[in-house]
């Protein structure tokens, strides 16, 4: 709790912080009344029905949670590899690793239809559930992340802190591997039983964990007046349009490879085609917003001012956004393409089978799944007041570039 | 009435016999006691003192042999103790909070989580209404549309 | 699925409907329903659980089945509680599926529902173990132990599953219902523990459509044996290798 930066408790711009808590701790209090009427009232107030079962609270859930397995990437970079300039923001992207996963869960578990019987979740075990599983491995990432934090904050636990840190590396990796597995593995649906779910989604956890760290990072530094050490900034950027390139690069594979077997050309034609909503989202902006645009302006040459503004806040931003779009449709595209039961058959029915289904989500799941995000910010923007999370390679130099306070 | 009175003497004469440490009612014997509609409960399957310290286990043992193994053995099923325990105005074991189920529990401030899904009531005709495949009455109207 | 089968199903056909059509109403009149095709094995006593010595199934002949016919999801409903809406949110166990064949025009409809796995997608992806199969072959969810996460409803290829959105009140005492977690069909599990046929098979057997045949799968004697042996039918999804305990002829 020691720099001269606005960093530690109670000194400097108390006002603005405050009211950043206010601003996050209002949304968070609306998802938990979100949670509470869904409780009183069951799933009825929402969009989510028996054909679209999961719906925007799973969208930001598992968002959260596969960019926080992503941005302890920052850290694995530092440590496992051993490059300094990412060292130096280590705690920081475990720190937000554990505040997204905590936002994240929340999500999954208050949007549960028994939230009362998390016991139960945590109880009873059925080691065949990948579902179970991720459980696991969500439990051991707060263990071992926490420990990771520990031997990068205390000096004395500092020797500590590249064999934690390599844990930490291997067990995020299986993290994502089995978040994407819940999708891999269900057999039923066209949208999801491929094997290349599980990579496709620890690529795009390195380009969305990133893109958030980089939007943390850069606010933290607007918010103490220092500018991002030039160095450190082209770095990031590049680091950061080589994760989405690949994860653009894994969507064209993934599409592709489902082309070439005939079976799945009706789900292709419809998120590729004519899915609407889906479609548009999927193209307009998880490929061309979340994509190429922040490609473009990562490497469009810009002048220094534009250039801060750009490589740091805007392009990851357009990241995180088309990371909701492609888990938008990766989810609730998923499950809305029916199920084909009966080849060669035109099917109906009362319960919508053969129909495209229908989701509009409604106020209650906005509320639910912003206020997961809310927590994931608070915790953040908390951590970041009381503990010395800002990086601090580049802290001499930019000291001197510190404006007036 | 006689049958209250001699439940309150139990209980009374129970929590002498330093029965203080268990979470039961005979702890606070002599304040106001819940009043509890038997209903039409003649003698129970088990001790009475029995049965209000064990028969959340004896129901959690029987839910899961009938569910997960199929043994429909009736001693310890909730549906026969609702059959006998059913109030006799209500007709149910926890609809008001006289009734058998809910008072007990109301006193205690232990949250009752059967009732969401088991039936407070006895069915019209336990167990003889297989017969005749039954066109329900809910059935006559229309499909309805979604509610949204 | 194949061709050959639509083309000798007719002939068989003819024969098996009269003579089962008279025999269903004698049967109908005289002898109990659940009594038909069934009555070589015996009541098991009710301490006794479900065995896997036997594997209760349904073979459900679509050519028999009538177009617009409901009578088994109207009796369903009435046996387990439903209240027959059929909203987005409503669950349903059982629904006719109308199927067309874009090739050739050819129309038919079918009940469809759980269709009792031997190796169950929901039981699989379970995280706390509450979707589960019993010993004879029955696919249940165990309520007490349901989150209701809906994971089981993502995994399962039969669409059979549904979600409780809203608190339900008046359930039967045989079947209890709830807010918040997954039900599907139990293939009237309380039913079958007293030696009864399920409820959709009944009433569409007391219609005298006799489009579904229940039985003890691994009893070589009982009628759905011998009529398996004797038709052809299919898996719906075969592909996926899930051994259905639902089969189906006719299509
Ligand atoms: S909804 Fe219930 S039965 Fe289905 S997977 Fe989740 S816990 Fe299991």
């Amino acid at each position: 709790m020691s720099n001269d930066f606005c960093t530690d408790l109670g000194q400097c711009r108390t006002k603005q912080f405050m009211t950043l808590l206010g601003i996050g701790g209002v949304v968070v209090l609306a998802g938990l009344y979100a949670f509470f009427t869904l409780e009183h009232h069951g799933h009825v107030l929402t969009g989510m029905n028996n054909q679209i079962v999961w719906g925007l609270p799973h969208v930001f859930a598992v968002f959260l949670i596969v960019a926080a397995s992503g941005a302890l990437n920052v850290a694995s970079i530092g440590s496992v590899f051993g490059k300094p300039m990412y060292k130096a923001r280590a705690p920081l992207s475990g720190m937000l690793a554990l505040a997204m996963l905590v936002g994240g869960l929340a999500i999954l578990v208050l949007d549960l239809g028994r939230p009362d019987r998390l016991v139960v979740a945590m109880t009873y075990y059925n080691f065949k559930s990948i579902f179970a599983w991720n459980m696991i491995f969500y439990n051991g990432f707060f263990a071992i992340v926490g420990l990771y934090l520990l031997t990068l904050m205390d000096r004395r636990l500092k020797l500590w802190s590249k064999p934690v840190g390599f844990i930490a590396f291997l067990w995020r990796l299986s993290l994502t591997t089995a978040t994407g597995s819940i999708f891999g593995f269900i057999v039923a649906r066209s949208g999801y039983n491929s094997a290349l779910m599980a990579p496709m989604f620890i690529i795009m956890s390195f380009a969305y964990g990133l893109a958030i760290f980089m939007v943390v990072q850069s606010s933290m530094y607007r918010w103490n007046g220092l500018r991002l050490d030039e160095n450190v900034r082209r770095r990031m950027k590049n680091l950061l349009a080589v994760f989405v390139g690949a994860s653009l690069y894994f969507t064209i594979v993934f599409h592709l490879t489902n082309l070439y077997f005939a079976k799945q050309w009706d789900y292709e034609r419809f998120i590729l085609l004519d899915g609407g909503m889906y479609t548009f989202l999927f193209w307009v902006v998880q490929v061309f917003l979340g994509g190429i645009v922040p490609i473009i302006l990562l490497f469009v040459p810009r002048s220094k001012d534009t250039e801060a503004m750009c490589f740091c806040f805007l392009a990851p931003s357009l990241v995180i956004l088309g990371g909701l779009a492609q888990m938008y449709v990766t989810i609730i595209g998923g499950q809305a393409f029916p199920m084909n039961m009966f080849p060669g058959h035109q099917v109906s029915s009362s319960f919508y089978d053969g129909v495209v289904g229908t989701y509009a989500p409604t106020v209650w799941e906005w509320m639910l799944g912003l206020g997961g995000v809310g927590i994931a910010f608070v915790a953040t923007v908390v951590a970041v007041r009381m503990f010395k999370f800002m990086p601090q390679d580049d802290f001499t130099e930019l000291q001197m570039r510190r404006s007036t306070d | 009435m006689a049958r209250l009175a001699n439940w309150l003497r139990l209980a009374v004469l129970a929590g002498a016999a330093a029965l203080m440490a268990a979470p039961s009612l005979e702890a606070v014997a002599g304040a106001d006691l819940p009043k509890l509609e038997r209903g039409k409960a003649e003698k129970c399957v088990e001790d009475t003192q029995f049965m209000r310290r064990n028969h959340m286990d004896l129901l959690k043992h029987h839910r899961d042999e009938t569910l997960r193994q199929g043994i429909r053995t009736t001693k310890h099923s909730l549906k026969k103790c609702v059959e006998c325990h059913a109030s006799e105005k209500t007709g149910s074991v926890a609809a008001s909070k006289d009734d058998f189920c809910a008072s007990c529990h109301s006193y205690a401030a232990v949250k009752l989580d059967c009732w969401d899904c088991h039936a407070t009531k006895p069915g019209k005709k336990p167990v003889q209404q297989a017969g005749q495949p039954a066109t329900s009455p809910l059935m006559a109207s229309t499909p309805m549309e979604g509610k949204q | 699925m194949s061709e050959p089968i639509k083309q000798d199903t007719p002939a068989a056909d003819g024969e098996r409907r009269t003579f089962l059509k008279a025999g269903a109403a004698v049967a109908g009149a005289v002898v109990a329903p659940g009594v038909l095709l069934y009555g070589v094995s015996q009541a098991r006593p009710p301490e006794e659980g479900a065995s896997s010595k036997q594997r209760w199934g349904l073979l459900i002949d679509t050519t028999k089945c009538g177009g617009g016919c409901h009578t088994c999801v109207d009796a369903c409903n009435a046996e387990n509680g439903l209240d027959g809406k059929t909203g987005p949110q409503d669950p349903q166990w059982i629904r006719k599926v109308d199927i067309k064949d874009l090739r050739t025009g050819y129309v038919q409809s079918l009940p469809m529902m759980c269709q009792h796995c031997e190796h169950p997608p929901c039981v699989d992806v379970c995280p706390t173990g509450a979707s589960m199969k019993r010993a004879d072959g029955i696919v249940l969810v165990d309520r007490h132990i349901c989150i209701g996460c809906r994971y089981c409803m993502m995994a399962c290829p039969y669409k059979a599953r549904s979600f409780v959105h809203e608190p339900l009140t008046d359930q039967n005492p045989e079947v209890p219902r709830g807010k918040g977690c997954v039900e599907s069909c139990t293939l009237c599990v309380q039913r079958v523990d007293r030696d009864e046929q399920p409820a959709c098979v009944e009433a569409c057997t007391a219609e005298g459509h006799q489009a579904m045949i229940f039985g003890d799968l691994k009893d070589p004697q009982s009628a759905i044996s011998q009529a398996l042996k004797s038709v052809d039918s299919v898996e719906v999804r075969a592909d996926l290798g899930l051994n259905t305990g639902v089969r189906y002829q006719g299509i």
